[in-house]
């Protein structure tokens, strides 16, 4: 994942874009509600859903390659799990709903994300009451993501320029203690944040 | 171990989401009892440091890789109702902003790796611990701590599978459980590494590990012990229990009473493999596996604590980095 990657698409403009957050997000939740939990296996169920997955995509200008790209590296995990049912009665049946199910949900989320702002998603749960040191948290913890991202991308990159010995055992130490560093740099800069906040009158 | 949508059924959903419930309503209680202001931007930036951590990998065989999980991590580095809340957010952020794990799922996967991840993995770090006397016995005590937190999760996760019909016990537990029996060794020892690297670079960051400079509290108020306790037991006496002692009786029972027998029956589209999945030597599999499991822990602490011995006894600087 690059920086930018995340949100460049929910910055664009779409009916499906301009529709309210607090709309969409519901939507997402009952569109999961729908393909997870109705009995049996409802083919028309199925149907629709992929009909209004396809609408929404349209409708929303969702690049094809973003979609494919995402669901590529989340498939496998569904794949993965779906596949311990194969060794089961009726196992291939199973295995199929599964899969059509996962992937129908999967692809809702992503729509999601792809048309709303996260902050917008956000503030939709503050609304809910969600309690605040969550919410709080969970601001933060997108806002600096990629920020702490680069900065681990920039503490490999050092590494790599400097280091010409290869070797696993090498390989886990160093990842683990760009992970360390990158753990101190993260309290650092909270503490940082903090007194910013304070000084920009939070609490 | 991300559990997508389209896995659970409605009940299994519904407890699991309730006892995540529970938990994380405690853990805020007792974080917002000694909650400073300065506080809340370190855990938001500790739940971005765990999202950018899981996505470091390590290498292991033949191109293939693993990453952490971090509840034990969190729960060192934090406090365990600290972890609770920093996987918590962690884990929400991922199912609605990418799509990683169910939003339905949420509550099973949160309680796997938001509730007893951390809180039993902390539970194993203070047991193990308690003996230890010096920096390596406590980081060999995290290995264990986090080894069981990878298989307790999964174990969660399997019994969630099986109770909602997707995968049956008698395969999901051993598969999850032996295959994070593997994954916990990475995740034990991703752990130690980076708390290794912690304590070299700010060792005032970490008052717990390094001796000598105890913990200000070190006990735990018996209530939040028995809050806690409560929530893990209930899903280990929901998921876990009935599964393992009367499936696959139990379970068909309860689907022809409740009358959903016939969704189960549905006439496979390609003669089944195994038939009534009595694969031979499966019951006997789930046996060894809780054996395996239980042996495992002790042979990760043996091993773990001499590596750790080892490596503490090294001079200085031992820990490349620093970059």
């Amino acid at each position: 994942m690059r920086t930018g990657d995340f949100d460049r698409l929910s910055g664009n403009d779409s009916p499906v874009h301009r529709l309210s957050p607090a709309l969409k997000t519901v939507s997402a939740i009952l569109f999961i509600l729908a393909v997870t939990l109705m009995p049996g296996r409802p083919g028309w169920v199925f149907a629709a859903a992929g009909a209004l997955l396809l609408g929404a995509i349209l409708a929303g200008r969702i690049p094809a390659s973003f979609l494919l790209k995402r669901a590529l590296l989340l498939e496998p995990v569904a794949v993965a799990v779906a596949g311990l049912a194969l060794l089961q009665p009726s196992g291939t049946a199973r295995f199929g709903l599964m899969v059509v199910r996962s992937t129908l949900c999967l692809t809702a989320v992503l729509v999601l994300a792809a048309t709303t702002p996260s902050s917008d998603i956000l503030a939709f749960f503050r609304r809910l009451r969600v309690p605040s040191i969550l919410t709080t948290m969970a601001a933060l913890m997108v806002r600096y993501i990629f920020v702490l991202g680069d900065e681990l991308r920039r503490m490999r990159r050092a590494r790599r320029s400097r280091t010409f010995r290869k070797g696993r055992a090498r390989a886990w130490r160093s990842a683990s203690a760009a992970a360390g560093h990158l753990f101190v740099r993260s309290t650092e800069r909270a503490e940082r944040i903090y007194r910013a906040m304070s000084a920009r009158g939070w609490r | 171990m991300h559990i997508p949508d389209g896995f659970l059924d409605a009940k299994t959903i519904a407890v699991a989401s309730v006892l995540s419930a529970a938990g994380i309503g405690r853990a805020l209680h007792n974080v917002r009892r000694t909650l400073t202001p300065r506080k809340v931007p370190l855990m938001g930036l500790a739940s971005a440091f765990l999202f950018v951590a899981q996505m470091i990998n390590f290498p292991v065989l033949g191109g293939t890789s693993g990453h952490l999980l971090g509840a034990v991590l969190a729960a060192i580095l934090l406090g365990p109702d600290e972890a609770v809340l920093v996987m918590t957010v962690v884990l929400a952020v991922q199912a609605f902003l990418f799509a990683d794990g169910g939003v339905l799922a949420l509550g099973a996967n949160l309680f796997n790796m938001a509730i007893v991840a951390p809180l039993a993995g902390y539970a194993v770090f203070r047991l193990a611990s308690r003996p230890a006397r010096t920096e390596a016995g406590r980081l060999a005590a995290v290995a264990v701590a986090a080894w069981s937190s990878a298989v307790l999760a999964a174990i969660g996760c399997a019994g969630e599978l099986s109770l909602s019909g997707a995968v049956p016990w008698t395969l999901g537990f051993p598969a999850m459980t032996g295959i994070h029996m593997l994954i916990g060794l990475g995740e034990a020892l991703i752990t130690v590494l980076v708390l290794a690297a912690i304590i070299e670079a700010r060792p005032d960051i970490l008052p717990g590990l390094v001796v000598g400079r105890e913990r200000a509290e070190e006990t735990r108020p018996l209530k939040d012990v028995l809050i806690y306790g409560a929530v893990v037991v209930a899903g280990a006496v929901v998921f876990v229990l009935p599964l393992s002692s009367r499936l696959p009786d139990g379970l068909e029972a309860t689907a022809a009473r409740l009358g959903f027998a016939s969704r189960a029956a549905a006439p496979p589209a390609v003669p089944a493999p195994l038939a009534g999945y009595r694969v031979p030597g499966v019951g006997s599999l789930s046996l060894a596996t809780a054996l395996a499991a239980g042996l495992g822990a002790i042979l990760v602490f043996a091993v773990s604590f001499a590596i750790a011995r080892r490596r503490s006894s090294r001079p200085k600087g031992g820990i490349p980095g620093n970059a």
